[in-house]
């Protein structure tokens, strides 16, 4: 695996959200939702993204998917011409890219149109894309809808969404993203609004179906049990910066940063031979807002030191086995 | 795209699926399973009902009228505009059983004239509700989607139009040129459309931009224009609907006070059978009341119904309006 071109490969990758200016004034304040963040996913390794709310995993998601554009950085993504920068693809090229790379929303209530079918919505990519007529398109949703689990599908192509259960409108939404072939898909917490009785059917289609298509996906995801069932790889995100990164097992197992450290020991682990970490940080996660020039993780570090402070944010080393940390201390 | 596990179908045949018909004949069975629904839920409405039944009254009228001419009624008395009744010495003449209204100072039959307006009325106010229709949804949409210079310069205009008092401005206008009915409808039609209508829809098309659904459509690849025309406008129809109902009560109302004041150049209209009373000394004339009330009353009427109409739609449009 190590020796295979990556699928996705990110460099520096940052995005600020400007804040208003007061009525004469132009402001220099920005948010800094995602703050120079590197990692490489390979083809087949689904990397889990997990961090509180705020801590700009969707931004990161967003930005991958170019929904928005970076303020600065590189995202290379293995396409049909081999690797390319599409981090500010315009135009056309945009447009190819979009056959490769596709989102699953978090809320399935907010990403369907409540005006169309669900043949429109699942059959939008080819129809935008100029996949086939409609009678190839209508064949191909079909079939998907068969596998996706919204069978038999004729009695599910011609519904409205309000004629669903949340279930049904994630799994047509899965659909959507899935029937143009991608073969890297964003997943934003895509479980998180259901209710908790049908999560994992989800999870497990999903995992079916990048099985089956060859899909990769990037999981984001606050629930570290889902991230575990979900993804080989996870990394840890705090106010823009990913502060922890490894095998998931690895990183679940033997956390080393105080923040990772905090987020497991909140999460309950069906496992008895699990050793409990010493919990507890103080306060909540705060915007990144004109971030001070020292760790992220200062305010609500447990085991901080001068150094911490004197310092700028901690750079994410390996500490052997690919495991990776952003932390002066250890 | 090369790889063979790369097939979305599942491995037996039978996932292939058959529809019994095709896309287009499921799209209009939606179509009107939709409109059922949505007149079941008018129907729950008294007043949305009561505007329907007099917009339908007036609506037989027009279609009436051609039938009767053709029929029963001798052109050269009952044309609303050239016939005159030679047998009755003095006019205007009282109803009685030959002009079931009456006739006006020139010797014509009201009746006649009545429902030949509803037509009128009726091409009138359908032509300027699809102007409307047509520019504040695309105006409201687009200012909305690409906001900036575009949508500065389209607000500013709305903002003009808002302040401009219209009945003066279409007097003047009607003064210096010869409008005519179809002239008048697209100006009322532009006027509510690059006005008010539009400061409405754009509101709403804020609101939609930013709903996920977009987003989601974007990465399925969709270009602005897909946005705006699949996602966009669609959700904004109900809306700009709702704002034709009181366009056409504008125009009904406007074209009155303009043919009312003899300023139109059209041959008969409700306002004009009013500007003939006024012009031959009977308004104030309450004996003589069958010169001056049908046609004032339809007016009132017309108005009101597709006001009430308005009302019962926006209760649907807006459901937090709706009672329950
Ligand atoms: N469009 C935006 N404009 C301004 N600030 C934003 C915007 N989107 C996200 N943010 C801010 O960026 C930070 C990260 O948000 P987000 O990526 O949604 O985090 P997460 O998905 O991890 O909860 C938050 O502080 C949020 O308020
Ligand atoms: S660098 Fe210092 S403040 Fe930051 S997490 Fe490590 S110990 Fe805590
Ligand atoms: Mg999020």
């Amino acid at each position: 695996m190590t020796t295979q071109e990556p699928l996705v490969k990110v460099e520096g990758l940052q995005k600020l959200f400007p804040l208003a200016g007061g009525l004469f004034t132009e402001s220099r304040s920005a948010i800094h939702a995602v703050d120079g963040i590197n990692f490489v996913i390979p083809p087949g390794e689904s990397l889990g993204l997990a961090g509180e709310s705020g801590s700009g995993k969707t931004t990161t998601g967003k930005l991958l998917v170019r929904l928005i554009d970076p303020t600065d950085g590189h995202i290379y993504i293995m396409g049909e011409g081999g690797e390319a920068d599409i981090a500010h693809l315009r135009g056309k090229a945009l447009k190819r890219f979009r056959r490769n790379v596709q989102m699953i929303f978090q809320d399935p209530y907010e990403s369907l149109n409540p005006r169309r079918t669900v043949f429109d919505t699942v059959a939008e990519p080819l129809e935008v894309q100029g996949v086939g007529n409609v009678l190839e398109r209508e064949q191909r949703v079909a079939q998907l809808m068969d596998v996706v689990g919204l069978s038999p599908p004729k009695t599910f192509l011609f519904r409205f969404p309000h004629e669903l259960s949340g279930g049904q409108r994630q799994r047509v939404a899965i659909a959507r993203a899935l029937i143009i072939e991608p073969t890297f898909v964003v997943a934003d917490e895509p479980t998180s609004m259901l209710d908790v009785s049908i999560r994992t059917g989800i999870m497990n289609l999903m995992q079916e179906l990048a099985d089956r298509l060859g899909v990769t996906y990037l999981y984001i995801t606050h629930d570290l049990a889902v991230a575990r069932y979900m993804v080989d790889r996870l990394a840890v995100m705090y106010l823009g910066k990913i502060v922890e990164m490894g095998d998931m097992e690895e990183v679940l197992h033997h956390p080393l940063h105080p923040y990772t450290k905090a987020l497991i020991s909140a999460v309950p682990v069906p496992d008895p031979t699990f050793e409990r970490v010493l919990p507890d940080i103080k306060g909540s996660i705060a915007k990144p807002i004109d971030p001070k020039s020292r760790c992220r993780f200062y305010d609500r570090c447990p085991i901080k030191e001068k150094i911490c402070e004197g310092s700028d944010h901690p750079n994410l080393e390996d500490k052997g086995a690919k495991h990776y940390i952003a932390c002066y201390l250890v | 795209m090369a790889q063979a596990t790369k097939t979305i179908g599942g491995p037996s045949p039978e996932s292939v699926v058959t529809l019994e018909m095709p896309v287009w004949r499921i799209r209009l069975m939606l179509l009107w399973r939709s409109l059922r629904a949505n007149a079941a839920l008018f129907a729950e409405n008294p007043i949305g009902l009561v505007g329907l039944a007099i917009i339908f009254f007036f609506f037989l009228m027009a279609l009436a009228h051609p039938i009767l001419m053709a029929t029963v009624w001798d052109r050269n008395v009952y044309h609303p505009v050239v016939g005159i009744d030679q047998t009755i010495p003095f006019h205007p003449s009282p109803p009685s059983p030959t002009h079931l209204l009456g006739t006006d100072p020139l010797g014509r039959d009201i009746l006649s004239q009545l429902m030949w307006s509803a037509k009128s009325e009726f091409f009138l106010g359908t032509v300027a509700a699809l102007v409307t229709l047509v520019i504040a949804t695309t105006v409201g949409a687009v200012s909305a989607f690409y906001g900036g210079i575009v949508d500065s310069l389209f607000m500013r205009l709305a903002d003009l139009i808002i302040m401009t008092p219209v009945v003066t401005l279409l007097i003047v206008l009607s003064t210096l040129m010869n409008v005519t009915l179809i002239e008048l409808a697209f100006l009322v039609g532009i006027l509510s459309g690059f006005g008010g209508a539009t400061i409405i829809i754009k509101s709403q098309a804020l609101t939609i931009k930013v709903r996920t659904f977009i987003e989601a459509a974007r990465v399925a690849g969709g270009s602005n224009t897909h946005l705006i025309v699949k996602h966009i406008i669609p959700n904004l129809l109900p809306l700009s609907f709702l704002y034709m109902m009181f366009t056409v009560t504008n125009a009904i109302f406007l074209e009155a006070v303009l043919s009312f004041f003899g300023l139109l150049n059209i041959r008969m209209s409700w306002g004009l059978m009013i500007h003939t009373t006024e012009y031959c000394g009977y308004l104030l004339d309450l004996k003589r009341w069958w010169l001056i009330f049908p046609a004032s009353l339809s007016i009132t009427f017309l108005c009101a119904a597709f006001y009430l109409v308005g009302r019962a739609l926006d209760e649907i449009v807006n459901p937090r309006l709706r009672r329950r």
